[in-house]
C-alpha cells in the first residue's frame, strides 16, 4: 500500500464524462479544490473524439449536441474554451419506393416538401409544432430544477412542488391534457392523432425510441419526443448541431474551463472503490492502491456502478440496493463508424449535394421500426435497423483527410442481452446487417469503406463503462425519471452515505450531452 | 414609344456568372451600385459557420479601388490619411481612416504598397475627387480601377490550406497585412493577408477578365476543405464579432453628414491606434492633436447583452428570447439608469460566442470596459431595456488571425 496522496482535496469526482467535468467545473467555481479521476487516457466518457483509423476522427459514441444547457455554456464560458457548434441543417428519410421525405433548414421549403406527400400533414405540422413548443416550454423548467418528491413533506420538496404546480396551472386545461397524453401514450399513437403520412410519423417517432428498449408503439415513448423539441426552444441560442472536432471537443472545452477554474483532472486513474467510514465518505482508492482523501466524493458513473461497484453493499440500505438492482439499463443501440473513400450516392437523391450535410434517417415506415423492435424483443439485433446517419466530415472538413469522409451511423436495435451474448462473429454480422441495409438506399456504400468500427452495447459497456451499454445511464422511461431517477431513496443527487453524491445521466434529468445533472449536483453539494 | 437605354438590372461584379446561379432565394442587395448576394442560401447560418470553421469565399469586388502611382504617391497618401504612409514598406498593407480638416472621418479602407511608387487604396465610397483635391501640386497619377479589378475574400481557418495548393507563393511566410504578387493556377493575382472578418484570411485581387477562372480554381481546390460561397449577411456577423466599423452603418462620412453630430473622429470610432502622433502634416492633424490631448466625448465600444436579463424581459411575455438571425443595422438607444448615454448602431446574436452583441457609441465615462449600461430592445412591440456590459473591442480575436 502506497502513501496517501499528500495533496488535499475538497471534492473528488469519479469519471471524466461530460457531467463529471461540468460538476467539477462548478465545484471549482464555488471555490472547492476538486480532483477528477478518469479511468481512460482521455476525458469525455461517451463524448469522445478518437482517431480509430489514421487521419479519420470519429465521435465514437455520442455524435450530436442538442440539449447542452445554455446556462452551462455561459457560466463556464465554453465558447472561449473551444465550444463551436456548427449547423446540421436537414434530415432526409429515403423511402422504399425510391422517393424521399426531407426536412430542410428553411421551414417553407420543408412545408413544400411535405405538401408533395400530404398537404394535410404540411398544415398539421405547423399546429403540431406550436403545441410541442408549449409542451416543451412547460417541461423545460424541470430540466433546471432539482426534482421535488410529491410523497415527501420536506419544505424544499413542498416548495418545489408548489412552484411546479403553479407552473403547470398556467398551461391551461387543453395543453395540460396534451401533456398528460404525451407522458402516457406511444409515440406512434400520439403522432397518429396529427399525421397521416406514414414515413413522416416513422421519422418523428424515431426520436421517441432512441436509447430506450421501446418500440414506436410502446406506451411511454411519446415523452421522449419532447426532448427533441426542448432543443428547439433553445433554437434562438443555437446550441443544436455538430461540435467542431466532434463531441470529444465539447468534453475538452468543459475540461479546459474546469482547469481554468482550478480543478485538477487526472486520466489513466481508475477508481477501485470509494472509502466509507462511520456512514461518511472518506475518499477513494485507485486500482493501483493509491488512496486519495476527500470529504466529498461525486460519482459520475451510472447508478449500478455508483452503488453496487464502488461501495460495499453493507454500507447501503437493503431497499436501495434492491431498487438499484431493478433499475433498467437494457442498452438497445449500437454505433457503426465508417471511414469512407468518398460519399455514398443515395438512390433517392443521386449525386453529392446539400443533403450530405444533414442527417439521413432510415425510418421508411412505422412498421419498419416496429419490426426492428420485434427482432430485439426476441433476442436478436434488427436485421433492418433504424439508423440515424450523419457525415461529420461534410460539416467539419477537419474530421477526415481532404476528399475523404467519416460516416456516423447510430443503430437501433442492438440489444445488450442478445441471445447467446455478443462475440466477434455476432458483432461483425451486426455490422454487415447495417451496411447491407444502408446499401438498399445507397448501393455504392460497400465500395467506399476504408475502415469499419462496429460498436455493440457490449463494446460500449467495455469501453465507456456504461452498464449494459445504455447510452443514457439507464432508460429514459417514465418510471425512471424525475424524483425516481435513479431511485426513490436516492434521487436529488444524494446517497445514504454522507458526502457521497451522484452527478451522471443516471440522475435527473437524464442523458444526452446536456450537462444539467452535473450542474444541479454541484449546486446541491455547495448549497 | 422607344425604350430608353437604361440597364434593367444593377451593375454586376466580374464573378456574377458564377455567383448568380448560387443565390437560391434571390436574396440580393445593393453595394456601391452593384448587386451582391446577401446570402446564397435562404439562411446564412452555414455561410457564417464557414468563416469560423472552414473557409468562406466572398465577392468583395464592389469596393472602390484606386491605383495611385508616381514619385509623390507616398506624399499624397500621407497627407490624406491618419497613419504614417512613409513607413509603409513595399508589400505592406495599412488599414486607415482619413479625415477632413476638422479631424472627422470621411471614409476608411486599406492602402497597399504594390511597389516603390505604386499604391492601391480601397474605400467604401467614391474618393476620386478627394484624392484629386489632395494631389494638387504633386507628381502623382490617380486611376480608378474599381471596375477592372475583381476581388475575392477567402476567409476562415482553412483558407491558407486551400490557397496554398494553387499558388507558388509561400503563404506561411506571408504575414498579417502583407501582400504578394503571384499566380493562382497561372492567373496573375495579388494576394493580401487581409479581410473584414477578424479571422485568418486572404483577399485576392485579379483583373476582371480573369475573375471567373479564379473563382473556379478556388472552388475546385477548396471543395475538399469545405469552401463555402458566403454573402454579406455572413460577413456582417463576422465583422461585428471582430469589432470592425462599417461606413453608413456605424458612422457617417464627414462629407455626407448633414449636422455636426453625425460626424465622428477616429478616436470616437475606436481607431486611436490608426492616428499617428508623430507624422508630418496631414488632413485634420490639428484637430486630432487637440482631441487626443483633451480626450474624446464619445467612445465606440462593444456591448455584451446580459442573457438572463433578456430572458426575463421575454419571459414576461411568455416567450423564449427571440434573437435576430442576421445582424441588425438600426439605431437602438443605450442608457444608464434610464438616462440615455449613447446608441448602438449594429448588433447580432453571435453563433460562435453565444452572446448577444452590439456595437455602440457611448459618451464618457460610460465607455470604460466593464461599465454597466442598458440597451433598448423591442419585445412584442414594447420598448424594454436589457442589461449590457461594455466590452473593449474586438469581441473575437483568434490567434490564427496573425499566426
Amino acid at each position: 500500500m502506497s502513501a496517501p496522496d499528500s495533496r488535499r482535496y475538497d471534492a473528488i469526482v469519479i469519471g471524466g464524462g461530460h457531467n463529471g467535468l461540468v460538476c467539477a467545473a462548478y465545484l471549482a467555481r464555488a471555490g472547492r479544490k476538486t480532483l477528477v479521476l478518469e479511468r481512460r487516457p482521455l476525458v469525455g466518457g461517451a463524448a469522445v473524439t478518437e482517431q480509430v483509423f489514421p487521419g479519420f476522427k470519429f465521435s465514437v459514441f455520442s455524435y450530436v449536441v442538442s440539449l447542452l444547457r445554455p446556462e452551462i455554456i455561459r457560466d463556464l464560458d465554453l465558447p472561449s474554451h473551444g465550444l463551436q457548434i456548427l449547423p446540421l441543417e436537414s434530415t432526409v428519410t429515403p423511402l422504399d419506393n425510391g422517393d424521399y421525405l426531407a426536412a430542410w433548414a428553411d421551414p417553407d421549403e420543408t412545408r413544400r416538401e411535405l405538401v408533395r406527400h400530404s398537404p394535410r400533414d404540411a398544415e398539421a405540422a405547423i399546429e403540431f409544432g406550436r403545441l410541442m413548443h408549449h409542451m416543451a416550454m412547460a417541461v423545460k423548467p424541470i430540466l433546471g430544477m432539482v426534482p421535488p418528491d410529491p410523497s415527501s413533506l420536506a419544505p424544499s420538496d413542498l416548495r418545489g412542488l408548489l412552484k411546479l404546480g403553479g407552473h403547470l396551472r398556467t398551461l391551461g386545461a387543453e395543453r395540460f391534457h396534451a401533456l398528460y397524453k404525451l407522458m402516457t401514450m406511444s409515440s406512434a399513437d400520439y403522432l397518429d392523432e396529427w399525421y397521416e403520412f406514414d414515413p413522416l410519423k416513422a421519422t418523428k417517432s424515431a426520436s421517441g425510441i432512441i436509447g430506450t428498449f421501446l418500440g414506436p408503439r410502446s406506451p411511454g415513448s411519446a415523452y421522449v419526443l419532447l426532448h427533441h423539441y426542448m432543443g428547439e426552444i433553445d433554437g434562438a441560442f443555437r446550441a443544436w448541431g455538430f461540435q467542431k472536432g466532434g463531441t470529444g471537443a465539447i468534453s475538452e472545452a468543459i475540461a479546459s474551463s474546469a482547469r481554468a477554474l482550478g480543478a485538477e483532472i487526472r486520466t489513466n486513474a481508475p477508481v477501485e472503490r470509494v472509502l466509507v467510514g462511520d456512514g461518511r465518505v472518506r475518499g477513494v482508492v485507485l486500482d493501483n492502491g493509491d488512496e486519495i482523501a476527500a470529504p466529498i466524493v461525486v460519482s459520475g458513473l451510472d447508478p449500478r456502478r455508483t452503488f453496487l461497484q464502488l461501495i460495499e453493499r453493507k454500507e447501503l440500505p437493503d431497499d436501495l440496493v434492491e431498487e438499484v438492482e431493478r433499475y433498467k439499463f437494457r442498452g438497445s443501440s449500437g454505433k457503426v463508424n465508417l471511414a469512407l473513400n468518398g460519399l455514398p450516392d443515395f438512390t433517392c437523391l443521386p449525386g453529392v449535394g446539400p443533403h450530405h450535410r444533414g442527417a439521413f434517417s432510415i425510418s421508411p415506415s412505422v412498421e419498419y421500426l416496429e419490426r426492428a423492435y420485434d427482432d430485439a424483443k426476441y433476442g436478436s439485433f434488427s436485421r433492418n435497423p433504424y439508423m440515424d446517419i450523419v457525415f461529420p466530415s461534410m460539416i467539419d472538413p477537419g474530421m477526415a483527410p481532404p476528399g475523404k469522409h467519416v460516416m456516423s451511423v447510430f443503430v437501433q436495435y442492438a440489444p445488450y442481452n442478445v441471445t447467446g451474448g455478443w462475440d466477434d462473429v455476432k458483432r461483425e454480422a451486426f455490422g454487415d446487417a447495417v451496411v447491407k441495409t444502408i446499401a438498399r438506399y445507397a448501393p455504392n456504400i460497400e465500395s467506399l469503406i476504408l475502415h469499419r468500427q462496429v460498436l455493440t452495447p457490449a463494446d460500449i459497456e467495455r469501453i465507456t463503462g456504461l452498464s449494459e451499454g445504455n447510452i443514457f445511464q439507464g432508460e429514459l422511461a417514465l418510471h425512471q425519471l424525475f424524483f425516481l431517477r435513479p431511485a426513490a431513496k436516492s434521487a436529488k443527487y444524494r446517497t445514504p452515505i454522507k458526502g457521497y453524491w451522484q452527478c451522471g445521466a443516471g440522475t435527473h434529468p437524464g442523458g444526452g450531452i446536456m450537462g444539467a445533472s452535473g450542474r444541479l449536483a454541484a449546486m446541491e453539494i455547495v448549497s | 414609344m422607344p425604350s430608353a437605354a437604361v440597364a434593367q438590372t444593377l451593375k454586376t461584379t466580374p464573378f456574377h456568372a458564377r455567383t448568380a446561379p448560387l443565390v437560391r432565394a434571390q436574396t440580393w442587395r445593393r453595394w456601391a451600385g452593384y448587386q451582391v448576394a446577401s446570402a446564397y442560401e435562404p439562411h446564412p447560418d452555414r455561410e457564417y459557420a464557414a468563416v469560423r470553421s472552414a473557409a468562406a469565399l466572398l465577392d468583395v469586388s464592389p469596393l472602390y479601388k484606386y491605383r495611385i502611382s508616381g514619385p509623390d504617391a507616398v506624399r499624397l497618401l500621407d497627407r490624406m490619411v491618419t497613419r504614417d504612409v512613409s513607413k509603409c514598406r513595399v508589400g505592406q498593407v495599412l488599414y486607415t481612416p482619413w479625415c477632413d480638416a476638422h479631424g472627422k472621418v470621411i471614409d476608411d479602407g486599406t492602402i497597399s504598397r504594390l511597389d516603390e511608387r505604386t499604391f492601391r487604396l480601397t474605400s467604401a465610397e467614391p474618393n476620386l475627387r478627394w484624392l484629386s483635391m489632395n494631389s494638387v501640386g504633386l507628381d502623382v497619377a490617380i486611376e480608378d480601377v474599381s471596375e477592372r479589378t475583381g476581388a475575392l475574400a477567402l476567409q476562415g481557418p482553412l483558407s491558407r490550406a486551400i490557397l496554398q495548393q494553387l499558388t507558388p507563393a509561400d503563404l506561411s511566410a506571408l504575414k498579417y497585412f502583407r501582400l504578394v504578387h503571384t499566380t493562382v493556377r497561372e492567373i496573375p493575382v495579388t494576394i493580401s493577408r487581409t479581410g473584414y472578418t477578424g479571422d485568418l484570411g486572404y483577399e485576392i485581387w485579379v483583373d476582371a477578365d480573369r475573375a471567373v477562372p479564379l473563382w473556379d480554381a478556388l472552388i475546385e481546390a477548396g471543395t475538399p476543405y469545405g469552401i463555402t460561397p458566403a454573402g454579406i449577411w455572413a460577413l456582417d456577423l463576422a465583422r461585428i464579432e471582430a469589432g470592425l466599423v462599417m461606413l453608413d452603418v456605424d458612422y457617417y462620412s464627414a462629407h455626407r453628414a448633414m449636422i455636426e453630430d453625425q460626424k465622428s473622429s477616429p478616436f470616437e470610432l475606436n481607431l486611436a491606434w490608426t492616428v499617428s502622433a508623430d507624422k508630418g502634416p496631414h488632413n485634420g492633424r490639428r484637430a486630432l492633436r487637440a482631441e487626443r490631448a483633451r480626450g474624446s466625448a464619445w467612445g465606440f465600444v462593444g456591448l455584451d447583452v446580459d442573457w438572463e436579463s433578456l430572458e426575463k424581459i421575454y419571459a414576461e411575455r411568455k416567450l423564449p428570447p427571440q434573437l435576430p438571425t442576421v445582424a441588425w443595422r438600426t439605431s437602438a438607444p443605450v442608457s444608464k439608469d434610464g438616462r440615455q448615454v449613447g446608441y448602438a448602431t449594429s448588433g447580432c446574436w453571435s453563433p460562435l460566442l453565444k452572446k448577444y452583441l452590439a456595437l455602440a457609441h457611448v459618451t464618457a465615462p460610460h465607455f470604460q470596459p466593464g461599465a454597466a449600461v442598458e440597451l433598448e430592445v423591442t419585445v412584442e412591440h414594447r420598448h424594454q431595456r436589457a442589461n449590457a456590459v461594455v466590452w473593449q473591442l474586438p469581441f473575437f480575436d483568434p490567434p490564427r488571425k496573425k499566426a
